[in-house]
C-alpha cells in the first residue's frame, strides 16, 4: 500500500519555499524532536505588526518539508494578527490534501509557527500565552505519542 | 549518464522477474492450462510440470520431493509453519514458542495471534551485530517449548544468523525449527540435513520468480495440518488449484538461485563495496549490522541528520527505487523495529536507508546512485535543524 502524497506536496518538497536562517531574528521557535522523526524550526524577522520574513529549517519527512514550506509562504508579509489565525487545515488545504498519517506534519507547521511568535513576545517582555496559547508538542517520552499528542 | 529507467537498489523488497523464468512459464500461461487434478491430458500434462518443479526443487536442496509444500509465498509459508508446529505442541500441553526480536511481521503477527489463544513467546535479543546468541537460545528453551521460529537472513540488514548452531540445539532439546530463509535461498548455500531445519519458508518473487508463488519444505517428521481446507492438493495439506505456471517459473528460479551462489556473490560483492564505500564516506553515516555475518547484496545504513522518506523520495525523483527499515510510508509513524532491536537509536533509525542488489545490478547504477546520492542528503541536511545539532554537538531529544 504505497503512500501518495499530491502534486503540490512533491513540488514544495522538492523546491522548498522559504528554506534557511534568519541572522538576527526577532522570534525563533522549534518544534519536534529528533525521536518522533521531525524537527521545525521558524525564524521571524518582524516589523511592527507585520511578519516581513520568514525561513525554516525542517529535519522530517516529505509532509514535514512541505508543511513547514507551505506554511511559511502563507504567512510571509502578514500581518501578525492574521499570522495568529494560521491553522493547520489551511496549510492542508493549500497543499491539496495530506494523507491522513501525515496530517500531524500540518499540526507541526502551525506549532512551529507559534513557537516563534512566542518567542518574539517573550523577547518583548510580553506574555504570550493569552495572546498565542499553548505550544503543542510531540511528546518524545513515548514514541507512540509523537503524532498522537495532536490529536488532543 | 542520463537515467530514463529505475535504478532498482531495492531487491529485498523484490525481484524483477528472469528472462529463462518467464520463458519456462509461458507455456503453461497459455496453451498448458490444464488444472493439475483433471483426468484428461491437459490435466495430466500440468500435473507431470507440477511434480517435475517439486522434485526439481527437492533435488536442489538436497531433500525429497514430499517434503515440499507449495504455498502462495512467504507470509502463507511462515503462518503455517508455525500455526501448524503451535497447535501440534499443543496437543502435547506445549504453549511456549521461542523467536527472535527482529523477525518479519508474517512471524511476529502470527505469534501475537497465537499469543491470544494462551501461547507465551520468548523474543531472543539480536545486539548490535544483529545476530542472535546460542546461549540465549539454549537458555530459552524449556519443556514447555513448542517450536523455535528464527529467521535465516534478517530482511532488513542482511545478517546471517548461525542456522547450524541453532538447528543443532533444537535437535538435541527435541523441539522443532522453522527458519524464514525468503532472504537466504540465492545468497548462501543452504544444506537443510546438515542445518536440521524442520521446516524452512521460501518465497519465490524474492528469486526473480514471480509473486505469490514460494514453498514451504516440511521434513516428512512433521506433517503440517493445513491452513487452508478445501481440495486435496498437496497431498491433502493445502487446498487450491495450483499456479502450474508459478510453479514452473519457482523451479526454474531455484535451481538457478542455488547453483548460482559462487556466481551472484563474485558478482555483487565488488559493487556491494564500492556503494558501501561510497556511502561511508558522506560521514556521520553508519552501517548497521556491520560486526555480524552478511549477505553480500543487502546494505542498511543511517544516514544521520537527515528522516529516511525525505532520502527515498529524494532518490524516487532520480529514478532510484530503495527503501529504508523504516515502516513510515506503510502506515505506521514508528521507525524500524529491526533497527530498534539492534539497540540503534530513534533518531539514528529514522534516517535508515537500505541498499539491496542483485546479479542485475550494474556497475554504472552504483556508480549512477554514488553520484546522485551525495548532493541529496548535502541539500537535506542543510536543511536540518538535527544537522545543527549534530555538527554543532548540541544535545538533543
Amino acid at each position: 500500500m504505497a503512500m501518495m502524497y499530491s502534486e503540490k506536496v512533491m513540488e514544495h518538497f522538492s523546491n522548498p519555499r522559504n528554506v534557511g536562517e534568519i541572522e538576527n531574528a526577532d522570534g525563533v521557535g522549534e518544534v519536534g524532536n529528533a525521536k518522533c522523526g521531525d524537527i521545525m524550526k521558524i525564524y521571524m524577522k518582524i516589523n511592527g505588526d507585520t511578519v516581513e520574513d520568514v525561513k525554516f529549517k525542517t529535519f522530517g519527512c516529505g509532509a514535514a518539508i512541505a508543511t513547514s514550506s507551505m506554511a511559511t509562504e502563507l504567512i510571509k508579509g502578514k500581518k501578525i494578527d492574521d499570522v495568529l489565525k494560521l491553522t493547520n487545515k489551511a496549510v492542508v488545504e493549500a497543499l491539496d490534501g495530506l494523507p491522513s498519517i501525515k496530517l500531524h506534519c500540518s499540526v507541526l507547521a502551525e506549532q512551529a509557527v507559534k513557537s516563534a511568535l512566542s518567542d518574539y513576545y517573550r523577547r518583548q517582555g510580553i506574555d504570550p500565552v493569552p495572546i498565542v496559547g499553548e505550544i503543542v508538542d510531540e511528546d518524545e517520552t513515548d514514541i507512540g505519542s509523537c503524532a498522537l499528542a495532536f490529536s488532543k | 549518464m542520463e537515467q530514463q529507467e529505475t535504478i532498482y537498489f531495492d531487491n529485498a523488497a523484490t525481484t524483477q522477474i528472469s528472462g529463462d523464468v518467464l520463458d519456462s512459464m509461458m507455456f503453461w500461461l497459455t496453451k498448458g492450462y490444464g488444472n493439475a487434478s483433471s483426468i484428461y491430458r491437459l490435466g495430466r500434462e500440468a500435473d507431470t510440470a507440477l511434480a517435475k518443479a517439486r522434485s526439481d526443487i527437492a533435488a536442489a536442496l538436497g531433500v525429497q520431493s514430499g517434503e515440499i509444500f507449495f504455498t502462495s509465498g512467504g507470509s502463507e509459508g511462515d503462518n503455517w509453519a508455525i500455526k501448524s508446529l503451535a497447535k501440534a505442541g499443543q496437543a502435547k500441553g506445549k504453549n511456549h514458542i521461542v523467536t527472535s526480536l527482529f523477525e518479519h511481521h508474517a512471524v511476529l503477527h502470527a505469534l501475537d495471534s497465537l499469543k491470544k489463544d494462551g501461547f507465551e513467546v520468548t523474543y531472543l535479543p539480536v545486539y548490535e551485530n544483529g545476530t542472535v546468541r546460542i546461549a540465549d537460545l539454549e537458555a530459552a528453551i524449556t519443556d514447555k517449548t513448542a517450536l523455535v521460529t528464527i529467521m535465516y537472513v534478517n530482511n532488513e540488514v542482511g545478517t546471517i544468523q548461525p542456522i547450524e548452531q541453532i538447528g543443532a540445539v533444537c535437535a538435541a532439546k527435541n523441539v522443532p525449527f522453522h527458519t524464514d530463509a525468503v532472504q537466504a535461498v540465492g545468497n548462501l548455500p543452504i544444506d537443510i540435513k546438515k542445518s536440521r531445519i524442520g521446516l524452512m519458508t521460501v518465497s519465490g518473487h524474492k528469486l526473480h520468480a514471480q509473486k505469490g508463488v514460494g514453498f514451504l519444505y516440511a521434513d516428512k517428521r512433521y506433517k503440517p495440518a493445513p491452513l487452508i481446507d478445501g481440495g486435496a492438493q498437496e497431498r491433502g495439506r493445502r487446498a487450491g488449484t495450483e499456479n502450474i505456471a508459478g510453479i514452473v517459473g519457482l523451479a526454474k528460479a531455484v535451481v538457478f538461485a542455488t547453483e548460482n551462489v559462487a556466481n551472484k556473490r563474485a558478482h555483487i560483492q565488488p559493487l556491494a563495496d564500492k556503494l558501501k564505500h561510497g556511502v561511508l564516506s558522506l560521514g556521520h553515516v553508519d552501517l548497521n549490522g556491520e560486526g555480524g555475518e552478511r549477505i553480500s547484496g543487502t546494505l542498511n545504513f543511517c544516514i544521520q541528520g537527515v528522516e529516511a522518506e525525505s532520502l527515498l523520495l529524494s532518490l524516487d525523483m532520480k529514478r532510484i527505487a530503495a527503501s529504508s527499515g523504516s515502516a513510515c510510508t506503510s502506515g505506521s509513524l514508528d521507525p524500524s523495529h529491526v533497527l530498534l532491536s539492534m539497540g540503534i537509536p530513534h533518531w539514528k533509525a529514522n534516517g535508515s536507508l537500505r541498499l539491496s542488489l542483485s546479479e542485475y545490478t550494474t556497475e554504472a547504477e552504483v556508480d549512477y546512485f554514488l553520484q546522485v546520492f551525495p548532493p541529496i542528503v548535502e541539500r537535506l541536511r542543510e536543511n536540518s535543524p538535527l544537522w545543527e545539532k549534530i555538527v554543532k554537538e548540541i544535545p538533543f531529544k
